[in-house]
């Protein structure tokens, strides 16, 4: 499970792209609670990228349907790095 | 549980276009008068909507080649580049692409979809990345989901992007850069320059796709790379017959001298049909013709320029400040206006595209046209006509 800032962190940059107003929680998910397009999940993951400095490779983002999901694999690689 | 079940919200969203008399995905074109005009549903209609930039489709030498080869040759090879379907036609293209880009060595896929997918999917390896810009094209997409490398996006022409994610991958590991001259949704060139300079900095192996820009870019036509003076920094060039070179097929190029062994480990090479030789026979031709079409290119950079200029004039929302390519676009405000405007633009006797998402980059909804070296300014001035015609049927606001 992420620690609370790396969520916090993340939540951030959802902000601006939270038309909805969805609750923003380890489970939220980008495409069914956030109505994310795949677009827009590419350049939320390049924000991501940016903020921790990291490559998030696109063969990753299958995978990675929820917040905490992604903060999980956020904090995987910021400890590999 | 049926499984095209999944595809419903598609079929939905189709459905919910307001077309009324014609679907941009179900146009038929009847009779081809010639590279700029065409018989659709009955009507004479001007063709700005093709790939065909150099006007090559109807190129002399080119019909008399396939002609020739046709009865010399058959109508196909029936087997595979690695097995019975490399005739001599087929090395003599080869030939003549290498020789066009000066580079030593090149590999005829059967079309740029797969030559994309070939190439990118052997370079890059498990241990190994590919980067790519976000706005790449489909067949660069499926070439990275194909092979085993790991995946690396850059934003659209952003060399800063670019350095900042180059700048966290380890430093001895295989990189192959991915970028296209020309993109082919808004038209806008590549700044090749800045883009491979940061990829060569870091120690990529680069691929440049001029699938659109082959034809009217570089004085002979090489593409981008050859216009910016930068083709020393390209390890591998892909490009397409499907567009300026008027017929199908795709090759790739390079000078390396290992290259050749790509042809026994590029699946998308091996696993499919060769080409037909009449297409490589008119294929051959018309590269030769490209080559020596400086004039054909002048002309086509004016009809490119005439036509953006226009309508820029008249108020349409542009999507590049000046013509960058021949392919010229224009922002519809939403997918409303966007499929009224398109539809109506045909009855009025123009054939452009409508690009929607997912081909388009953030959710545009595009008018795209692209104009032919055989356009004459008179047909120019009418597609532009036409242009501020639709837009007042369509209550389209463009001042
Ligand atoms: C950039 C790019 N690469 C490759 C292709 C594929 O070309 P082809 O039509 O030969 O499959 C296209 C054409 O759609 C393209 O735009």
């Amino acid at each position: 499970m992420a620690q609370a800032k790396t969520l916090e962190t993340i939540y951030g940059l959802i902000a601006p792209l939270n038309k909805k107003d969805a609750e923003l929680a380890p489970q939220t998910t980008f495409a069914v609670d956030l109505e994310l397009d795949s677009l827009t999940v590419m350049d939320l993951v390049a924000e991501i990228e940016d903020e921790f400095d990291i490559v998030l490779p696109l063969n990753m983002l299958p995978d990675l349907e929820t917040v905490g999901q992604v903060a999980d694999a956020v904090e995987k690689i910021v400890g590999e790095n | 549980m049926d499984l095209l079940d999944k595809f419903d919200s598609i079929v939905d969203l189709r459905a919910s276009l307001p077309f009324e008399k014609a679907d941009p995905f179900k146009v038929v074109i009847d009779e081809v008068i010639s590279e700029t005009e065409a018989v659709i549903s009955g009507r004479h209609t001007i063709l700005a909507g093709t790939n065909n930039y150099m006007g090559m489709t109807f190129n002399e030498e080119a019909l008399e080649a396939a002609k020739t080869a046709l009865d010399d040759f058959g109508t196909g090879t029936t087997g595979s580049r690695v097995l019975n379907g490399t005739y001599g036609g087929h090395k003599a293209l080869e030939a003549t692409i290498a020789d066009f880009y000066g580079m030593e060595h090149c590999m005829v896929f059967s079309t740029g979809y797969q030559a994309n997918l070939g190439m990118i999917s052997a370079l890059g390896g498990k241990d190994d990345y590919v980067i790519i810009d976000a706005d790449s094209h489909a067949s660069i997409y499926d070439g990275c989901s194909m092979g085993n490398a790991t995946i690396v996006r850059f934003k659209h022409n952003d060399a800063e992007n670019l350095e900042r994610r180059l700048k966290r991958l380890p430093e001895d590991a295989g990189k192959l850069l991915v970028v296209e001259g020309i993109y082919s949704m808004l038209g806008d060139a590549a700044p090749l320059k800045e883009l491979l300079e940061v990829g060569k900095k870091y120690g990529c192996m680069t691929l440049v796709d001029e699938a659109h820009s082959m034809g009217f870019s570089g004085e002979n036509g090489r593409g981008v790379a050859e216009e910016l003076g930068v083709e020393h920094m390209v390890d591998f060039y892909v490009g397409t017959f499907s567009k300026s070179v008027g017929t199908v097929g795709g090759f790739a190029v390079s000078s390396h001298p290992k290259f050749d062994v790509l042809r026994f480990v590029s699946r998308p090479y091996i696993f499919t049909a060769s080409l037909p030789p009449s297409v490589v026979a008119s294929a051959t031709k018309s590269i030769e013709a490209i080559r020596r079409s400086g004039n054909r290119r002048a002309h086509l950079w004016e009809n490119a320029r005439q036509l953006h200029t226009g309508l820029k004039k008249a108020g349409f929302n542009m999507c590049t400040d000046e013509a960058e390519s021949p392919i010229i676009a224009v922002h519809l405000p939403d997918v409303m206006i966007g499929t009224r405007f398109w539809e109506t633009l045909l009855f009025e006797g123009v054939y452009a595209n409508m690009a929607a998402p997912p081909a388009t980059p953030a959710g545009m909804f595009l008018l795209r046209i692209s104009v032919c070296a055989q356009h004459t300014s008179e047909q120019i001035s009418e597609i532009i006509a036409r242009f501020k015609r639709t837009a007042e049927i369509v209550g389209l606001n463009i001042d």
